[in-house]
């Protein structure tokens, strides 16, 4: 039995072999509809995330299988103080593989150690948020064709942000890859991530501007300032519009660059750029769906 | 100069740096042993210039060494039988090692869980590095529980 904890869980071979399968259902969603009849995904969202778990749950639905869980601690047996290793074991009984959203760090690994049935990390607190990425790397491969070969500029919250953490680690196992990292100082790119790039001899730059790097980027990777990952609001309201991507700075990039946004957007990303071909944001969240599809099938070995 | 007589059976820990004996003490849980220690700071080292030195009167099986290896590896250790050094231990850093650090990042399941054993797992073997296994935050050699960036 196997788990989803970290992106790097699958090799590239296993991750071009989910890509492919997710390719497929998008091409044929009818050979698939059936697919998870009779079986159940449980979500357990022990902090709100419509995207990710209505992805989850319209993934289960689109295979046939049914889906039951909880979206909120509150509504859980955690408000009592059930340990999250005692709800799994339940859940497990219920269920045939689980896709758990928890605030704390290492939730759904504690999960994982005590469960019967495939669990996904669904996002644990700033650490890992493994489907987003492979999200994110199917929408770069299906739409570039490649996963090599390219420079990436992530821009935004890169000190909490997750997805970015997790995005990284992954595009660093293909070839050729260059990160522009674009920041303010306080939201700058652990330092772990850079010792680790350097380690690698990976090219990689740090830089505050979004006008100064426009031109030189293949892909553009916009995150939101999260407000639930600072303690303290003043510095949370200084930094959150930080960085607008806007129609002046689209008409620096390239023509074929491509806007990647882990979604929710609130204001870094102008929705006068919504329109333009190279805005790919809303077209990621149905990839998510795709692969979250095939990570099911997967992990449930019906494939 | 200060005298502390032999101990028959036990550890002589040397070359500590200095001040961070009481820490050792602490992780090796030597107050929860049934054992006789004597704590020297501050002493002269020509190697050092100032060091601390434990001397610990226990059975020879009785210390955890992965505990001193992840603290500082270049202490030397003097095993002690019949009132003689018979052996100089070789401290390795351990592969995973469990409820000597306290994970201290506050978004860590461990903080709210208390039941869930602290587990460390070495991840740069040359740094001395180990990252908490649930959330990764790290802590280095002599670290001790201080708060480091991930």
């Amino acid at each position: 039995m196997r788990h989803l904890m970290s992106p790097l869980d699958f090799t590239t071979e296993e991750l071009d072999r989910l890509f492919d399968l997710a390719g497929d259902i998008e091409r044929n969603p009818g050979k698939y509809s059936h697919i998870c009849q009779g079986k159940q995904l449980a979500t357990c969202f022990y902090e709100p995330s419509t995207r990710t778990r209505l992805s989850f749950e319209s993934a289960m639905l689109s295979l046939g299988g049914e889906v039951l869980g909880f979206s909120e601690a509150s509504s859980s047996s955690a408000s009592k103080g059930e340990s999250v290793s005692d709800t799994i074991r339940i859940i497990s009984c219920y269920a045939d593989i689980c896709a758990m959203r928890h605030p704390k760090e290492g939730a759904p690994m504690v999960a994982m150690q005590h469960s019967s049935i495939p669990v996904i990390n669904a996002g644990d607190g700033g650490h890992q948020h493994p489907t987003q990425t492979l999200t994110d790397l199917l929408t770069i491969r299906s739409l570039k064709g490649r996963l090599n070969n390219f420079t990436i500029g992530l821009c935004g919250d890169l000190k909490f942000g997750r997805t970015v953490h997790s995005l990284i680690n992954a595009l660093i196992r293909y070839d050729n890859i260059k990160f522009i990292f674009i920041s303010p100082e306080e939201l700058r790119i652990p330092e772990y991530i850079t010792e680790k790039l350097k380690e690698l001899n990976i090219d990689y730059e740090e830089v505050i501007s979004l006008d100064d790097v426009m031109p030189k980027l293949d892909l553009l990777y916009m995150t939101r300032v999260q407000r639930e990952r600072f303690f303290n609001e003043e510095d949370y309201i200084r930094l959150k519009d930080f960085y607008i991507l806007n129609k002046a700075k689209m008409a620096k990039a390239k023509d074929d660059m491509l806007v990647l946004h882990p979604l929710p957007r609130v204001n870094e990303i102008s929705v006068e750029v919504d329109d333009d071909p190279r805005a790919v944001y809303f077209k990621q969240a149905l990839y998510g769906k795709y692969v979250r599809m095939a990570l099911i099938i997967t992990l449930l070995e019906l494939n | 100069m200060l005298n502390v007589g032999k101990i028959e059976e036990g550890y002589v820990l040397d070359h500590i740096e200095a001040g961070q004996s009481l820490e050792l003490y602490k992780h090796l849980g030597l107050a929860d042993m049934d054992c006789t220690v004597a704590m020297i700071q501050n002493a002269k080292s020509s190697k050092m210039g100032r060091k601390d030195i434990l001397k610990v009167e226990c059975g020879i099986e009785e210390l955890n060494m992965d505990v001193l290896a992840v603290i500082n590896h270049n202490i030397t250790v003097n095993v002690v039988k019949d009132g003689e050094i018979v052996e100089k231990k070789e401290l390795t850093l351990p592969k995973q090692i469990k409820n000597v650090f306290k994970c201290t990042n506050p978004r860590c399941i461990t903080s709210i869980e208390q039941e869930l054993p602290h587990i460390f797992i070495l991840a740069d073997e040359d740094k001395g590095i180990y990252r908490c296994k649930y959330c990764e935050e790290k802590v280095g050699k002599g670290d001790g529980s201080k708060k480091k960036n991930r």
